[in-house]
């Protein structure tokens, strides 16, 4: 590639695919790449790409566009905030003089959203009590308490999925302080081997959403809400198996399957 | 509705588009969408003519930016989502393994690379959505097809779905 005398860039052959080449340089091009193969095989490749990456979102273009997202409603909204704004903007002058000095020492944080908080709470909990080898859990799964006394502080009835067939058994659970110190549960599951998973359970209003994987670093945890309650089963960063932990304490915590199949 | 509004109503599904493949989530799309609109109809003033649909791409763009720098204040999380089938379209391997390889760009290169490749715009034009000369666009865009390309020649044969 990096022969003297090349006639044909890099950069000419990115414009070429791109087609932002003036034709004569066109010509140029596709006489190189037509005895140069290890070119042309950038060149088809980038171009497939480009093809996968069309198929893949091209098509979301022509989904309908939710309400929200009405132009004439936005306009509105914003129309009749112009004057609120103005007169929030006077209260806020004095309002925020005095939380600033009532308030001095308590940090102002806007939230994200309630997958990225509460995926990363579970994670630094996950992270704190796998390596606790004296006093991993609370409570023992053995006391019939735990279930009762966790869903009565998160505030949701509650149950830890039998992860069994994973060769996983439940140790037990504890309290923990969640997102604005809301009380928030953790289970935590162990293999033969040692291997720690958690399952962690925060009230959060979140829509009721599908699995998601995310990853930091060496563990990982798959997140889903039920439209009360945000879940995550953190573990070593192994996709498949996660997934599947994930899926099936999903299955076993749905209260609408649990709900129609009690009655 | 002035002629601004029908201008910029009619890019929304290409912003929910690029949002969508910039993000990886559809909630979070949205929401970048709706106050790239926002933002856009209060400053339509400063909006001096030529093309809204890059004048939109640009304010995403920011708007992105200011995302995902406050998100680095928490733990860098990757997400790797590929359970969306509702929207999942063409061969479904293939879908999967280019939102992954997507997925591994730093986000300059993906928004470069998706500019040109899904969007349609010309090296000028994300240039300025960039903010940055069109040798530093060019060069995004090396970056970008090299890795994908090496993402995609290292794939193990992809794993199944599980639903």
């Amino acid at each position: 590639m990096a022969d003297r005398d090349r006639a044909v860039s890099d950069d000419e052959l990115h414009a070429f695919v791109d087609g932002e080449l003036p034709a004569d340089r066109r010509k140029v091009v596709e006489a190189w790449l037509a005895t140069h193969p290890d070119d042309a095989a950038r060149v088809a490749s980038w171009r497939a790409h480009a093809e996968m990456i069309r198929l893949r979102y091209g098509g979301l273009a022509r989904n309908p566009v939710p309400p929200r997202l009405d132009v004439e409603r936005l306009a509105r909204a914003d129309r009749k905030w112009t004057w609120l704004a103005a007169a929030a903007a006077v209260c806020a002058f004095f309002v925020g003089g005095a939380v600033g000095w009532f308030g001095r020492g308590v940090l102002v944080n806007i939230p994200p959203p309630a997958e990225q908080t509460v995926t990363a709470e579970a994670l630094d909990a996950h992270k704190l009590y796998i390596s606790e080898v004296r006093h991993p859990i609370e409570v023992p799964a053995e006391a019939n308490h735990l279930i009762p006394w966790l869903s009565r502080r998160v505030g949701s009835t509650l149950t830890a999925p039998d992860l069994g067939s994973f060769g996983l058994r439940l140790m037990g659970g504890r309290l923990l302080p969640g997102h604005s110190g809301r009380p928030a549960a953790l289970f935590m599951y162990e293999s033969a081997s040692g291997e720690r998973y958690t399952l962690y359970c925060a009230r959060s209003p979140s829509p009721e959403t599908a699995l998601h994987y995310n990853v930091a670093g060496q563990v990982a945890g798959v997140y889903w809400g039920d439209g009360e309650v945000g879940f995550v089963i953190s573990g070593p960063a192994e996709r498949e198996r996660l997934m599947k932990i994930a899926q099936t304490a999903y299955e076993q915590l749905d209260r609408r399957t649990s709900r129609r199949s009690s009655l | 509705m002035s002629g601004f509004q029908h201008d910029v109503e009619a890019a929304i599904p290409a912003l929910r588009r690029y949002a969508r493949a910039l993000t990886r989530d559809g909630d979070i799309a949205d929401d970048l969408v709706q106050d790239t609109l926002v933002r856009a109809l209060r400053s339509q003033h400063l909006f001096y003519g030529g093309d809204v649909r890059s004048w939109l791409y640009t304010i995403m763009t920011n708007l992105n930016r200011n995302r995902l720098r406050s998100l680095s204040r928490r733990p860098a999380l990757m997400s790797m989502d590929d359970n969306d089938a509702a929207d999942m379209a063409g061969p479904e391997s293939g879908a999967r393994d280019i939102e992954r390889a997507l997925a591994t760009l730093a986000d300059e290169q993906r928004s470069a690379l998706l500019l040109v490749v899904l969007e349609g715009l010309s090296y000028r034009e994300v240039a300025d959505v960039q903010g940055v000369p069109i040798g530093t666009v060019m060069s995004r865009l090396a970056r970008a097809r090299a890795q994908v390309k090496a993402f995609l020649d290292g794939e193990r044969p992809a794993l199944r779905r599980i639903k």
